[in-house]
């Protein structure tokens, strides 16, 4: 990346659809973040540099949802839940599996995406989601 | 045992009126605000709201409910304000509780000597999907909407770490609910005026694991209000007021994914720190509280986070009958957010007319004998808001 994207939410989604999970971090404070802002959250730097993540991550908390918004009706119930990636970034997320009962915090998940879409900007982004580690 | 040095109030409450809450059907937002209005004007004979009452401050969380934005003026020109300034205060669920502190600085500073702050939502038009959807709009849109994150969902995701960090139960939780219902069933103005047992919570349907329908809060319509003035105005106007003497508000992280813990709400011990240096307290001193009960784990992790029990220990704390009315520190007497309703724009003031008719000897069957300090909790969202006041009677 030589010439580096704005730090902005559309960005972080717009890379998604070339199958690359973002996060933003602060060149002084080393802090990292998702959603990624111009501004960090701990040190108030404006200096700020996207970094690609890595594809692992650990369950740091989980639900199963019965009670869907419209939206998401059809795939109800579904899991959501926060991740850790070993960065130490944190990121919540659909979990897909196809056994909700053997969800537990600490396992191991792994990123993948949704099909490559013509939406890339809001309201409608590409997904990122978590899957069992194969 | 430590008395509490007397600080100098903030503010004084003269009135506070509530509407009936619950499902009410054929009447609008605005109607529902005078009807919590005439019964705050009823309570102080010696006013003359039209000419007193110098602005007002009004919480209100979605205009998507009624397709009405814009309604401070209208509720203003319902309980008969104009045209003294009116404005509305959003901070999702804590809109109420935020518009409370508006209405303490507008006193504090001396800008007016009398002002009405309080809260309104009229939520039963929608049906129950299209109501998650708008309470969703108080998360954030672009990461937790987004990724099929739901109210009940967000507050679940921290009961589930509680559960595994603390060994909290479900049994627990539903405690939380027993109790509050068990209250709310003493509350004429309470919504689902019903007992409920340990095993119907059990039993009753998953909404967002463990998180079941009796974890959570109700769809409510209602509206709250609060009449304010200086302490000193205040004894020249009524015999029944209560002091303001700690006032707290802090922010955290939009998104729960950013914070450093999930077991804890930050933003509320920050606001609780706050109003307890204030008014010069501790949390022994409380004698009975009004929490944020959106979801029954909210309820567990507020004693935690205000200091009534230590941390991880808040599901014990409601299972030993503490926080029952004659427990040591009675919490949501008035059936709280589970029994008595959450119309999200009205819960923070709805909650302080609850701890003025305690602190006033006038909560009739809920009463806590010889209560003179009580808290408020409100939460916005999932906790990116917190505000805490502590009152004291007169």
């Amino acid at each position: 990346m030589s010439e580096l994207p704005p730090p902005t939410i559309e960005e972080f989604y717009r890379q998604c659809a070339d199958r690359k999970l973002m996060a933003v971090r602060c060149v002084r404070c080393k802090h990292i973040m998702v959603p990624p802002r111009a501004i960090c959250p701990k040190c108030r730097s404006s200096r700020v540099e996207w970094v690609q993540l890595g594809t692992q991550g650990k369950l740091v908390t989980y639900t199963i949802v019965h009670v869907s918004p419209p939206q998401f009706k059809h795939m109800t119930p579904y899991a959501v839940g926060i991740v850790e990636m070993e960065e130490g970034v944190k990121l919540p997320s659909i979990i897909r599996t196809s056994r909700l009962e053997s969800l537990k915090i600490g396992m191991e998940l792994e990123v993948d995406f949704s099909p490559k879409s013509q939406e890339t900007s809001w309201p409608h982004w590409p997904r990122y989601f978590f899957k069992e580690t194969e | 045992m430590r008395r509490p040095r007397r600080v100098k109030p903030l503010a004084t409450i003269i009135s506070a009126g509530l509407s009936k809450f619950g499902r009410r059907e054929g009447v609008y937002a605005r109607e529902l605000f005078a009807e919590a209005a005439l019964e705050a004007f009823h309570r102080v004979e010696k006013l003359d709201p039209g000419k007193d009452i110098k602005a007002a401050f009004i919480g209100q969380m979605s205009e998507a409910y009624e397709h009405q934005a814009h309604d401070a003026p209208i509720a203003a020109s319902w309980a008969g304000l104009l045209p003294a300034p009116a404005t509305r205060i959003e901070n999702a669920c804590a809109s109420s509780g935020s518009a409370l502190r508006c209405g303490i600085m507008a006193i504090k500073s001396g800008l007016y000597d009398i002002v009405l702050v309080g809260g309104v939502e009229k939520m039963t038009n929608q049906p129950t999907p299209e109501v998650t959807g708008i309470l969703a709009t108080a998360s954030d849109y672009p990461f937790e909407q987004w990724n099929g994150m739901t109210f009940p969902g967000l507050f679940a995701l921290m009961a589930t770490v509680h559960m595994h960090d603390y060994g909290t139960t479900e049994e627990q939780m539903a405690a939380v609910a027993v109790k509050n219902h068990k209250n709310g069933a003493l509350n004429p103005k309470a919504h689902m005026q019903k007992e409920v047992s340990l095993d119907e919570v059990m039993k009753s349907r998953m909404v967002a694991w463990p998180l079941k329908l009796y974890d959570c809060s109700l769809i409510t319509d209602g509206a709250s209000c609060l009449i304010l003035t200086s302490p000193k105005l205040a004894k020249k106007l009524s015999d029944n007021y209560v002091h303001i003497i700690g006032s707290g508000q802090s922010q955290d992280t939009f998104c729960l994914h950013e914070r450093d813990s999930l077991t804890t709400i930050n933003a509320a011990k920050q606001a609780a720190q706050e109003a307890y240096k204030m008014a010069d307290v501790k949390a022994k001193d409380i004698d009975v509280a009004e929490v944020h009960d959106c979801f029954t784990i909210a309820e567990i992790i507020a004693c935690e986070d205000l200091g009534f029990c230590r941390p991880g220990q808040g599901g014990k704390f409601v299972e030993s009958g503490a926080s029952n009315i004659g427990g040591a520190i009675p919490i949501n007497t008035s059936g709280g957010l589970k029994s008595k309703g959450h119309p999200v724009g009205a819960t923070g003031t709805a909650q302080v007319h609850e701890l003025f008719l305690q602190l006033t000897g006038q909560a009739d069957r809920r009463q806590v004998a010889d209560a003179e300090i009580a808290l408020a909790h409100n939460l916005g969202g999932s906790g990116a808001t917190g505000v805490v006041h502590i009152l004291r009677g007169a």
